[in-house]
């Protein structure tokens, strides 16, 4: 993957703080993504660029199972999600969309907002600063999802 | 080798003889549930992403609007006559401003040993009848409904063991908190909290409810309770039957095992705005708030209701102080209409809204402005939840948000 920049946020980072709940209801994601992450970074839509990504730390998609939350953050163009672990169904709501969520036990403690960094899925490492870290790699059944663009791709693969 | 409840149900929704943990099955579905959260985004999916849109059984399906009932705005009733709209065209049972998608689901279509996907993080409350809830996505939601299957990880189960009996005045919420506090925010992630002893065997089917209800605050993928004669008995009188009663076996593998012992249990208070940042509630007593909140999927049954009415009855709600009760259904309204407890509401100068998920999730009516301070028996205390990102949201019981309803300031019932 690309070199993007990153945005880094903290351990149980919920998903009520990556989309409140009062934009739910909004007819589409495209109406929703200017507001991400609104109660922490206003400026999150604006200053995020394509290719970028967002680092967590422990827990992070915590709490309600809105998959608005991995929504917005693919539609701004985030690349990919970095954290020390993942809550359960934020981490399956992610992979169902087709953004990558990996999880990176060391690289969220040594980098800052505005950092860059470069992620390979293949070698599963992740490179900021000069220093290269390992990632957990999927379970091929999660990957093949992943890879195929999402659970509904690949369902409409399979169908004739 | 012997298999836990969560892992019978599992198998059985496989339809295979034995899983374990870490094994991943496809499995059949014995029922769905989406509400206005995210449904609207479903119903798009289906139209513009399919290849081969189709619904591989109405029956299975449940559709609730309850988080912003009435609609507030044009595009909320937008997104949510899409959803009533699709569900009357596809013969989908649909229920609107009648409860908590939760309260709903137990009062009506939970049963012992079911697999339930419910588009809500709170499905896991469900296990308080032995079936086995779980929260998904907008997206396994729509793959479940179009092929009637999903994948499933299986899951450790972690054992909780509960001993002892809750002393006067102590809830099972204080119960739960208490669990979270000592287990933290990711305490169980991905697993399975198995609750069992002899201390379960005294919690009703409502206590069983906010216990599982919680789990998810602890990361857990669902929690469970064996379906006993209590379960069976409440479910038997809702003319219901068991699809499945399971027990753990003897050699069920744990990932470990906690204890309990509920006699200990104190009265505590969740603080902003971390659900596992749980102290003695006498610690936060004085407080200021402005509003307090009986109810949500968590709370808000006529078990709740009555406490919080016995501690109103013949006082006043603090001038400054808004007090919202919202019954989490209406079978719970009209019981509690019947019981008086409306009235006592009422009277105290208390705001009793229509059942619905209301500002425990910081979208519907009596979300709170800046700075202002919530207490809540509702699921959640993140920042900004009830409304303004400023805004601070503590959690307690029934009995504790009733008693600072009184006094204006955090308080617990015997403080008044």
């Amino acid at each position: 993957m690309s070199v993007g920049k990153i945005f880094k946020f903290h351990d149980d980072l919920d998903t009520d703080q990556i989309i409140a709940s009062q934009y739910l209801l909004l007819p589409s994601i495209d109406e929703m993504k200017g507001h991400a992450f609104e109660s922490l970074d206003p400026e999150f839509p604006k200053k995020v660029k394509s290719g970028d990504y967002v680092v967590g730390g422990e827990n992070f998609g915590c709490g309600s199972s809105r998959e608005q939350a991995p929504g917005v953050l693919k539609a701004l163009g985030v690349q990919a999600v970095v954290a020390k672990s993942f809550a359960r169904i934020f981490y399956r709501n992610a992979i169902n969309i087709g953004l990558p969520v990996i999880v990176c036990k060391e690289l969220p403690d040594q980098v800052e907002t505005g950092d860059e960094m470069e992620l390979s899925l293949t070698d599963g490492t992740a490179t900021a600063g000069g220093s290269t870290y390992p990632c957990t790699k999927l379970p091929p059944y999660m990957q093949k999802i992943l890879s195929q663009g999402g659970l509904i791709a690949s369902l409409n693969k399979e169908e004739v | 080798m012997g298999m836990t409840i969560a892992e019978k149900i599992i198998a059985r929704a496989a339809g295979v003889e034995e899983v374990k943990a870490g094994d991943i099955h496809t499995v059949t579905l014995d029922r769905m549930m989406s509400n206005d959260g995210t449904t609207h985004l479903t119903v798009d999916m289906y139209h513009n992403k399919l290849k081969n849109p189709r619904i591989a059984d109405p029956g299975k399906m449940v559709f609730i609007v309850d988080h912003n009932v009435p609609s507030d705005n044009p595009k909320t009733a937008a997104s949510q006559k899409k959803m009533r709209d699709f569900a009357r065209e596809h013969g989908i049972d649909f229920w609107e401003g009648k409860g908590v998608c939760h309260q709903i689901m137990m009062e009506h279509y939970v049963c012992p040993g079911e697999l339930i996907f419910g588009a809500d993080s709170h499905t896991c409350t469900y296990g308080a009848l032995g079936a086995f809830g779980t929260g998904v996505g907008c997206t396994d939601l729509l793959y479940g409904m179009v092929t009637g299957t999903s994948w499933v990880l299986v899951p450790e189960t972690v054992k909780f063991n509960l001993t002892g009996r809750l002393p006067e005045g102590v809830y099972p919420r204080d119960l739960m908190l208490t669990i979270i506090g000592e287990i933290g925010a990711s305490g169980v992630s991905y697993q399975v909290m198995e609750f069992c002893g002899d201390g379960a065997g005294t919690l009703s089917v409502n206590d069983r409810m906010v216990l599982c209800n919680l789990a998810v605050e602890a990361g857990a993928k669902t929690a469970i309770f064996e379906a006993d004669q209590t379960a069976l008995d409440w479910l038997a009188a809702r003319g219901r039957k068991p699809a499945a009663v399971f027990k753990s076996d003897e050699d069920a593998v744990y990932e470990r095992e906690y204890t309990f012992d509920l006699s200990k249990i104190q009265p505590v208070a969740a603080r902003p705005d971390f659900v596992d940042d749980v102290v003695p509630a006498k610690e936060v007593c004085g407080v200021h708030i402005d509003e307090a909140f009986l109810g949500s999927c968590n709370n808000g049954r006529i078990e709740e209701l009555r406490v919080g009415a016995a501690i109103l009855k013949g006082r006043k709600v603090a001038d400054h102080v808004r007090f919202l009760v919202v019954p989490a259904s209406q079978q719970v309204y009209l019981q509690a209409l019947d019981e008086g407890l409306i009235r006592v509401f009422m009277e105290s100068g208390a705001i009793v809204m229509n059942p619905n998920c209301s500002v425990c999730w910081g979208s519907c009516q009596g979300v709170i402005g800046e700075n202002e301070v919530l207490i809540s028996t509702g699921t959640r205390n993140f920042k900004g939840r009830a409304g303004h990102p400023s805004s601070k949201v503590y959690l307690g019981s029934a009995a504790t948000v009733a008693a600072s309803a009184v006094k204006g300031e955090i308080c617990t019932a015997d403080m008044l």
